[in-house]
């Protein structure tokens, strides 16, 4: 157990460094800095400065050192945007994802579990039927169309919720909505497919033989053999929010890290882009071993 | 029996249908039984026979759609069963009426503890819950004979032997001391040694208790020796019903004539033998020495463990001959035949096939090989493709080994093999599951022979047919290796089953062979005490044990 923690440890150490490798350079690809952040006309001796302060006049793989540096310090380097340290921007905009990323995702797996097993239990059913054919709709509408019609009746057109940004609660409403859609569809249909050979297992007829109560039958033995799936799919896309959801975050303008990172990249500010990076990174290797834990924790055949 | 005028359990008339795509199929027909307490009722069959489907119904397990129970009542103790609403049906099931079934680790939820799953019971019908229910479920598992219960109350079903696992059903069907326990194959999936100590539970607790057994068997020692009354199906419906020993000794109807004809397990003398009338001295297959470890564990921060699989074992094949590998589950017979085929390496020793080391073979010998070696699984219809026509599953060695048979002769050949297996020619345009289990083996024979072997692996080729067919398969065999002067190496748990068709057998147990030898001397004074207690290990018939 401690050597499979260990080991998966050190293999993400590996990963994230040969990540934040492919950023560096992918993001020096994108421009030089000093001609967003310097007015048009200014001089050639200006535009020497500034690389200068920021050591953007060294050779790339001088910089690339540097950077690996100053990483072991734990220094993270300096927003160019804001002025200060791009670890403490990263960090400030990323509990705002969190929130959200695990609001939308306990939310639609809860509600997920309960639709598709209740389907499941009656196949073919009018239930089953509805619980199809909205999960397949939530699962195919691509939300940032689903985001700007929510906008539009319900903000614009109705005035009962916010835009955009947060505060109040109302403010929530829309972005875990939209963020919720994608989610609850695919995991009803995984959750329903699952259940279903779960319910035609032998094991389910040994709990019908023992006179057990139906929703026992259902949510005590057949769901807690459905659940590895459920998991493996919930966990993936909860890692996909985890990353920021730069579309509806941007749309909902709520502060959080894919918003940080699509701006940083716009902007050309490099340490912070790096840094957004290494915190999702990180929380995504953190979820994927705690994902893997929790199979162990569900299925007793599964010992690391 | 004094109460045989008053059954628990009446069942009259019942008539299932299985919908499908084109007109119902009548699973079970027209079928009457009773029970009493204390007695032991026998439903044997063969694979779909309609005997499972039968109880299914008397539990209400028959999913409905498709199942569908059209007619017949099922009368216990003064209630009827059919029609009754869920609440009061939970209230029987699992109480007073009780199930276990063939295969206890799918039976079993992989997911809980044994523990909970008995606990379970008793808190589902308000009998205990607690500490009340995990002393109950203790005393339970330490009264069907688990070692140290107070621990392995809270291992998983994956933690236990087979036979245990079938002890776990059995005392969660007893718990709540039901009127009627029903066992549905109860012994099918373990070995013969622990049948047997499965079977001595089954009557302890009946004798106990006073429950009536329903029993469903396809075997008809384990029949004999568990039934006062039998009832014998075929096709959905009862063909013959009566006391055990009559039935047994005087049956009636044709198809039981033909069943207890078929019995490989009967008396030696009046069998016909199918041992091998010619067999040449010339040796075909040597093996010495031959050993398979796996590594258990190995790593940082444990030793390393290994498992000896098969340890040192040698013996020699001679052309025309049947070599008969006999053991039970674990004892390394299939580790044997995948290393002899190549499919896995050995650890150590070595096999010479035809003057050649085999596991010393470059890929182009080992080629030339396969086509001499073939080999018959288990399960047909797991080894052949399910999406290929019989024509391909026959033809494809040619594609593979081009030289065997030009193209142009293909479809002959293979109408000719179909037809070397007892099938029909316009059988090959046909997919596998279109076939019974039997017909499926001959087809995987009839694919063995495609290469023109020398030498054919059996590894349980009859285990999963039913017995009526078993015999029919072994026949064939038997008539092709004399034919075609084949060699076979037949590997078997059931040692009965070769005592008319191998020429030497050999015991293996735990890795290593405890004992070879001639058949016939083998089976008339096994020395080794293995050998011995698999033989006893045959059920007898309960009516010899009560007289005795």
């Amino acid at each position: 157990m401690i050597t499979y923690l260990g080991r998966r440890a050190f293999h993400s150490i590996l990963s994230v460094i040969g990540l934040l490798t492919l950023v560096f350079f992918l993001t020096r690809l994108t421009g030089d800095p000093s001609a967003l952040y310097l007015p048009l006309d200014s001089t050639a001796e200006a535009r020497a400065a500034f690389a200068r302060l920021n050591g953007l006049d060294q050779p790339i793989y001088w910089q690339f050192l540097d950077y690996l540096r100053d990483l072991l310090q734990l220094d993270f380097g300096e927003s160019l945007r804001q002025n200060r340290s791009a670890m403490q921007v990263a960090l400030e905009a990323f509990p705002e994802t969190l929130k959200l990323a695990a609001v939308a995702i306990t939310l639609s797996t809860a509600l997920a579990i309960l639709v598709g097993s209740l389907a499941a239990a009656r196949p073919g059913s009018m239930f089953d039927r509805v619980a199809s054919f909205v999960s397949l709709a939530g699962a195919s509408a691509p939300d940032f169309w689903v985001a700007i019609v929510g906008i539009l009746v319900f903000a614009v057109g109705l005035g009962l919720l916010p835009t955009s940004g947060t505060g109040t609660w109302a403010h929530w409403i829309m972005p875990v909505f939209v963020l919720m859609l994608r989610p609850f569809g695919l995991l009803v249909q995984v959750v329903r497919g699952t259940m279903l050979s779960a319910l035609a297992s032998p094991y389910i007829k040994t709990a019908r033989a023992k006179g057990l109560p139906l929703q026992k039958i259902i949510f005590g033995h057949a769901l807690r053999n459905s659940l590895l799936p459920v998991v493996t799919v919930a966990g993936d896309l909860a890692t996909s929010l985890v990353n920021g959801a730069v579309v509806v975050e941007s749309i909902f303008g709520w502060p959080g890290i894919g918003k940080l990172m699509i701006d940083s990249i716009i902007q050309r500010d490099f340490a912070v882009v790096q840094s957004t990076i290494l915190v999702t990174a990180t929380a995504i290797f953190i979820l994927n071993i705690a994902i893997d834990l929790l199979y162990a924790v569900l299925d007793p055949r599964i010992r690391y | 029996m004094s109460n045989a005028t008053n059954p628990i359990l009446k069942v009259d008339g019942l008539t299932v249908d299985f919908l499908s795509d084109d007109e119902p199929v009548r699973a079970v027909d027209d079928i009457s039984f009773h029970v009493s307490r204390g007695e032991t009722l026998v439903i044997l069959g063969e694979s779909g026979s309609g005997k499972s489907v039968s109880t299914s119904a008397v539990m209400d397990l028959i999913d409905c759609p498709p199942g569908d129970i059209v007619a017949g009542s099922c009368l216990f103790d003064g209630v009827e069963l059919s029609g009754l609403g869920a609440e009061a049906r939970r209230s029987i099931n699992g109480r007073r009426i009780a199930m276990i079934f063939q295969d206890p680790l799918a039976y079993l939820n992989p997911v809980y503890t044994v523990g909970r799953q008995i606990e379970e019971v008793y808190e589902s019908h308000g009998a205990g819950s607690g500490k009340d229910a995990r002393a109950k479920t203790i005393e339970l598992l330490r009264r069907v004979g688990i070692p140290e219960p107070e621990n392995r109350v809270d291992f998983y079903p994956h933690q236990f032997s087979g036979g245990q696992r079938q002890r776990v059903m059995i005392a969660m069907a007893i718990a709540l001391k039901p009127d009627i326990l029903i066992a549905d194959e109860p012994t099918t999936a373990l070995d013969v040694s622990v049948q047997a100590q499965i079977l001595d539970l089954l009557r302890d607790l009946q004798r106990e208790t006073g429950m009536a057994l329903i029993m469903i068997t396809h075997d008809l020692e384990v029949a004999a020796s568990m039934a006062d009354r039998i009832i014998v199906m075929n096709g959905g419906k009862v063909v013959e019903t009566g006391i055990a020993k009559e039935v047994f000794s005087n049956p009636q109807h044709a198809y039981t004539r033909r069943l207890i004809s078929a019995l490989p397990h009967g008396n030696a003398a009046e069998a016909p033998n199918k041992r091998s009338t010619a067999i040449a001295g010339e040796t075909l297959l040597k093996v010495e020495h031959l050993t398979k470890h796996y590594v258990l564990a190995s790593g940082a921060f444990s030793s390393k463990r290994t498992f000896k699989a098969v340890d040192d074992i040698s013996f020699e094949v001679r052309r025309g001959e049947t070599l008969g590998i006999v053991g039970e589950s674990g004892s390394g017979k299939s580790s044997v035949a995948r290393m002899l085929l190549g499919l896995n390496a050995p650890s150590s020793g070595k096999a010479v096939f035809a003057g050649e080391n085999i596991f010393e073979m470059n890929e182009k010998r080992l080629m030339a090989f396969r086509r001499k070696v073939q080999m018959v699984f288990q399960d047909p219809y797991g080894s052949m493709n399910p999406r290929m026509r019989v024509y391909s599953i026959i033809s494809e060695p040619w594609v593979i080994h081009g030289d065997i048979l030009p193209k142009n002769r293909w479809k002959a050949r293979v109408a000719e093999l179909l037809e070397l297996v007892g099938l029909l020619p316009e059988h090959a345009d046909r997919y596998p599951h279109q076939f019974s289990g039997g017909q499926r083996q001959r087809i995987a024979i009839a694919r063995a022979l495609a290469s023109e072997p020398e030498l054919i692996v059996c590894d349980e080729a009859v285990s999963a047919l039913d017995v009526s067919i078993q015999a029919q398969v072994i026949d064939l065999l038997a008539g092709l290796r004399t034919r075609l002067s084949l060699s076979y190496i037949f590997i078997t748990h059931d040692l009965p089953i070769v005592r008319h068709f191998a020429d030497r057998i050999m015991v293996m147990k735990d890795g290593k062979i405890v004992e070879e030898g001639q058949t016939s001397a083998l089976f008339g004074a096994p020395r080794h005490e293995y050998t011995q207690s698999l033989l006893q290990a045959v059920p007898r018939p309960k009516w010899l044990t009560q007289a005795q």
